[in-house]
């Protein structure tokens, strides 16, 4: 067993216990950060199969950005564990059989013959750049994938706003341009004028 | 110098084997992490001294000459002084925000071209990696204002925290900018882009000049310092986020601060103004020219702190989203479409 293969068996494990972990804490908070304990391991990975581009942004994008604002809601939220818990065991078939049909999904998929199964991953020269190679790709053979995916994602980000955004009546605001357009003349008079007892 | 480690090297790899590897990595980590908690150390003097002579004072000059042991008396007290655990707060999540704020500033180090070919891990993906660590900063922010299971110390993280978000954007930016430039995201090559017979006037700094202001203002605003430290906001909130924490608890977040201070005054340093370049061609690359502009930007954070009033936290959202995010979206078009003529010369 080289290096490589005691590293990808540690992240491994820590996913699983991580992703365990994030249905089992009592706490929500802890469960976010359990969640993110699984992101940095599965970056872990990405990082042994020599996709670094993939595994930094998952960690920049992820990581360092929606689990900041996940943990920021989840922190302000009041969340009543015991009715939660409530209708556990109602649900939980459904949910296993649901997990149990992801995970059929994917060993099919992975294991068909159209994905390199089986292989190891191809090695590359320590010159070579992952993050080029992606952005030619992206840029010349899916570029339409691709222009279609950013269109869908600005529709979804107006449609959020959209949906969320009240104008209220009474709510007060600056107009930043009016204040900076603001002369000395306009806010101070300087009044000159005799002092009131003469001595 | 390069010749005298390649032999420390062999004679390591003949008498350790294969132990040597993770020893000497440790070494070398020694060798930048040591000067950086130095230089933390004398950064929290300077401040003092610096804020000081700007406001007419002497600034601190009882331990030792000129008051040069002050850090180490500083350290020493605060080494000694108990660690208060509020009732009521997360024990382990206490404890640990502090290491999760200090370790990814010290982490992003490792990826930083001192001069050249004196870099501990050269990535191809270098400036990502060190976009990733800065982004991961906020985890010890937001996790002390939580588990300290204060009001306090909660507005604080969570200002800090929104703060810290808004202006990673236009930071990212900036970068985009910076590696469009360069054509490349290795930073070692970011600086080797810079080179040139002109010295300075090759530098980043003059085609992305909106974008070198953006950097270096949201650098001050991502670690939280004057005139944007609503996060501390001592006649508001305290101390902010830090309010429950003591002892050697405490000094962890100082140094990830100035930790952070330094890394932002070397990336700047390294992104716009050619780090270990020289700015007159004919005077040699060396590293003491990082050195050298890395600590006028480490002047330049005093300065600020020394001069301005804080901002409103209104302001301050608005000048990162409202001005800073669209100057940069606006900047990375205008430099695609220079790019493309033949008068862009770097």
């Amino acid at each position: 067993m080289n290096f490589e293969t005691i590293m990808f068996y540690v992240f491994a494990a820590l996913i699983v216990f991580s992703a365990l972990r994030v249905i089992t804490a009592h706490n929500p908070v802890h469960a976010v950060l359990f969640l993110v304990l699984a992101f940095i391991s599965s970056a872990g990975i990405w990082i042994l199969l020599e996709a670094e581009f993939l595994a930094i942004t998952l960690v920049l994008v992820y990581v360092g950005a929606v689990m900041v604002l996940f943990l920021f809601v989840v922190m302000m939220l009041d969340i009543n564990l015991v009715r939660m818990r409530e209708g556990i065991w109602r649900w939980l078939p459904f949910g296993a059989a649901l997990a149990g049909l992801m995970a059929f999904e994917m060993i099919w998929v992975l294991g068909s013959s159209g994905t390199p199964a089986g292989k190891s991953a191809i090695k590359h020269a320590a010159d070579y750049s992952n993050t080029k190679e992606l952005g030619r790709l992206i840029y010349t053979e899916y570029v339409y994938p691709f222009e279609i995916a950013a269109v869908l994602l600005l529709v979804a980000m107006v449609a959020a706003i959209a949906l969320t955004l009240r104008r209220r009546k009474d709510a007060k605001s600056q107009v930043v341009a009016e204040q900076v357009a603001v002369k000395k003349a306009d806010r101070l008079r300087i009044v000159k004028m005799q002092a009131e007892r003469k001595e | 110098m390069m010749e005298l480690l390649q032999t420390l090297q062999q004679a390591g790899l003949e008498l350790l084997g294969p132990a040597w590897l993770p020893i000497w990595t440790i070494v070398k980590i020694m060798v930048i992490t040591v000067p950086i908690m130095l230089t933390v150390a004398y950064l929290t003097l300077a401040e003092r001294k610096v804020i000081g002579y700007m406001q007419i004072r002497i600034g601190p000059n009882r331990v030792g000459p000129y008051g040069l042991l002050q850090p180490l008396a500083d350290g020493a007290k605060l080494l000694f002084k108990e660690i208060i655990i509020p009732s009521g707060s997360n024990k382990f999540l206490f404890i640990a925000a502090p290491i999760l704020g200090l370790a990814p500033a010290l982490a992003a180090w490792a990826v930083m071209p001192f001069s050249e070919g004196m870099v501990l891990t050269n990535v191809n993906a270098g400036l990502l990696y060190i976009l990733a660590m800065t982004s991961l900063s906020v985890y010890g922010i937001i996790i002390a204002g939580w588990a300290s299971n204060s009001k306090y110390a909660f507005i604080g993280a969570v200002r800090s925290v929104a703060q810290i978000v808004s202006y990673e954007i236009a930071m990212g930016f900036a970068l985009v900018c910076v590696l469009m430039a360069s054509q490349s995201m290795n930073v070692g090559d970011i600086v080797r882009g810079q080179q040139g017979s002109l010295g300075m006037l090759n530098w980043y700094f003059i085609p992305l000049f909106p974008m070198f202001l953006v950097y270096l203002i949201s650098g001050v605003a991502e670690t939280n310092r004057a005139p944007f430290d609503m996060a501390e906001g001592e006649s508001e909130i305290v101390a902010g986020f830090h309010v429950e924490y003591s002892g050697m608890a405490f000094a962890m977040f100082f140094l990830a601060e100035y930790a952070n201070m330094i890394l932002i005054s070397f990336l700047t340093a390294i992104m716009f103004l050619g780090g270990w370049l020289s700015p007159v061609p004919f005077l040699p690359d060396s590293f003491i020219w990082l050195l050298a502009k890395a600590s006028f930007f480490l002047f330049l954070f005093l300065w600020l702190r020394a001069t301005f009033p804080r901002y409103r936290y209104d302001q301050l959202m608005r000048l990162g989203w409202k001005v800073f995010i669209p100057l940069t979206i606006i900047w990375v078009v205008v430099v695609a479409v220079w790019m493309q003529t033949p008068y862009w010369l770097w």
